[in-house]
């Protein structure tokens, strides 16, 4: 019983970090209509400021504060001047911006590496490795921090998205774009703002990681990759879905860890994804119609 | 007044109007009818400035509407419910309300104008916290017609609204847009429905293959030989 709950406590608090991650991406995927393949490429590089700011002795958490405005302003450099242009061009299928994403990923990628190789770097702080008990569970602090952290911006974020009139036009941009430039949304100016929004909350995603894992340019892939997986998994485009996906991951990958040995983590996590995809073709979005 | 002169409009190499001219009056209803494809919605839309006009203009109040953004021409105060009412499926009506109040001027008057929309509508003050797609044909046509008066039109534009709802239910958005008229807002009303619409406007022009070949008023054009045989079936 006490494995199965440090179990679950490992897989929830994993899975809002994960949450983070998906909801970035499922708001890109629901205004602009495209999967962004440079997801995970774009967190590693938040890692990375994270790891710069920390050898100046800045703390992860406090890195927030820079990395999320700077991947901001990164998303609304590429969703202006690479992903825009692509959608002006009649001629050009919409897939030719995915096709970017993964361009801007590998270029992100091989950036990082000219810079800092492809060694594994590590943030230790005081709390990477420090754990507290509740009973006989162990929480990781430093997990169980960014955990509380990651529920803070999903919070902050519905509220943006339900109560303000550009979280309105954002939501109402996915729904129906064209209606929405009819009520005097600037659709255009939407997607970039939507862009950098995804760049900053899957920096946040970053920085929360960095003290718990390693940093090399190659983690952008595996990471997409999750982030492609969470977003399918809470019906594309659905932010309450988007949580419950990675929610589903963390304790999907937790479970199969503990049950069935580490190596296992990936399969168990891909195999939710397929019986997803075969039971629940539209993701949990089916369930919460939300 | 709005003043459409001369334009034409292109969806890309394929040109729908033809030097398509007419003028709406304050306080009047007009409308623009025709068949299917005759160019009535390439005209609205043209007007609140989805597409632009290669050649000709259109006025407001002595401003270039065509030289201006979509978001821009509801700021002046012509207002577009579009076909088939595009609703904001998942959000709630009162939140599509909103939406309709996004220009600075709507913004501060939001709360005022919804009250006048919930008075015209009781039915949407029922379900303001229901999804919009929720919502039946005719539930939904109000909630679309509220949301464009939630931007304070001058001018409000309907395109088909009378579109898939059942005859009692024409009968009642009609007789909205006739109370919305009466209450100061210039209407541009375009439809298939020539019979009702010609009964109830000041004026009409009619269209076809994206050029005006008739216009005069409800009556006259009623009595005319083209429209009856066209149209009317008489």
């Amino acid at each position: 019983m006490d494995v199965f709950l440090q179990t679950l406590v490992a897989g929830v608090l994993k899975g809002g970090l994960y949450a983070l991650i998906g909801i970035g991406m499922t708001l890109i995927m629901g205004v602009m209509g495209i999967i962004n393949l440079a997801h995970g490429q774009l967190m590693m590089l938040a890692m990375y400021v994270t790891f710069v700011l920390n050898t100046m002795g800045v703390d992860p958490y406090f890195s927030l504060f820079v990395a999320m405005p700077l991947l901001f302003l990164l998303g609304v450099g590429l969703q202006k001047f690479l992903l825009n242009p692509l959608i002006k061009a009649d001629t050009i299928l919409p897939e030719n911006q995915v096709l970017m994403t993964v361009g801007i990923g590998m270029a992100l990628t091989e950036i990082v590496r000219f810079g800092f190789t492809s060694d594994y770097k590590y943030i230790t702080t005081t709390y990477s490795n420090e754990t507290f008990f509740l009973g006989k569970i162990s929480f990781s602090m430093a997990l169980t921090i960014a955990f509380g952290i990651a529920i803070a911006f999903t919070v902050a974020m519905f509220f943006f998205l339900i109560k303000t009139d550009l979280g309105r036009s954002i939501r109402a941009t996915a729904q129906d774009k064209d209606a929405a430039t009819l009520m005097g949304v600037n659709t255009g100016r939407i997607t970039v703002i939507t862009f950098g929004l995804g760049s900053a909350l899957v920096a946040a995603a970053g920085c929360l990681l960095a003290p718990v894992y390693y940093i090399f340019p190659d983690l952008g892939g595996p990471f997409t990759a999750k982030a492609f997986i969470i977003t399918i998994l809470g019906g594309l485009g659905s932010t309450v879905g988007a949580i419950f996906g990675g929610v589903t991951l963390g304790l999907a990958e937790s479970m199969g860890a503990t049950y069935f040995g580490m190596e296992y983590e990936d399969i168990i996590g891909l195999t939710i994804f397929v019986l997803v995809l075969l039971f629940l073709p539209g993701g949990f979005k089916r369930l919460t119609k939300v | 007044m709005l003043k459409v002169s001369g334009i034409d409009v292109f969806y890309g190499d394929l040109q729908v109007l033809w030097d398509v001219s007419f003028e709406v009056r304050d306080n009047e209803i007009l409308v623009l009818v025709g068949a299917n494809g005759a160019g009535k919605s390439t005209t609205l839309k043209t007007i609140s400035g989805l597409l632009k006009p290669r050649k000709g203009t259109i006025e407001f109040g002595g401003v270039r509407l065509d030289e201006l953004s979509p978001d821009k021409v509801i700021g002046e105060g012509v207002v577009h419910v579009p076909e088939a009412r595009r609703l904001f499926r998942e959000m709630t009506v009162e939140e599509n309300l909103i939406m309709g109040s996004l220009s600075p001027e709507a913004r501060k008057k939001r709360a005022q104008t919804m009250e006048w929309v919930y008075e015209l509508f009781p039915r949407m003050k029922e379900r303001r916290k229901q999804a919009a797609g929720t919502l039946s044909g005719g539930e939904q046509q109000m909630a679309a017609i509220g949301r464009g008066l939630m931007a304070l039109p001058k001018v409000l534009m309907f395109d088909e609204p009378s579109l898939g709802l059942a005859p009692i239910l024409v009968q009642d958005v009609f007789e909205i847009v006739k109370r919305i008229n009466k209450e100061g807002v210039t209407v541009l009303l375009v439809e298939q429905n020539v019979r009702q619409t010609l009964a109830m406007c000041d004026r009409a022009y009619v269209l076809e293959n994206g050029r005006v070949v008739l216009e005069g008023t409800g009556k006259d054009l009623m009595n005319d030989a083209h429209v009856k045989e066209a149209y009317l079936g008489i």
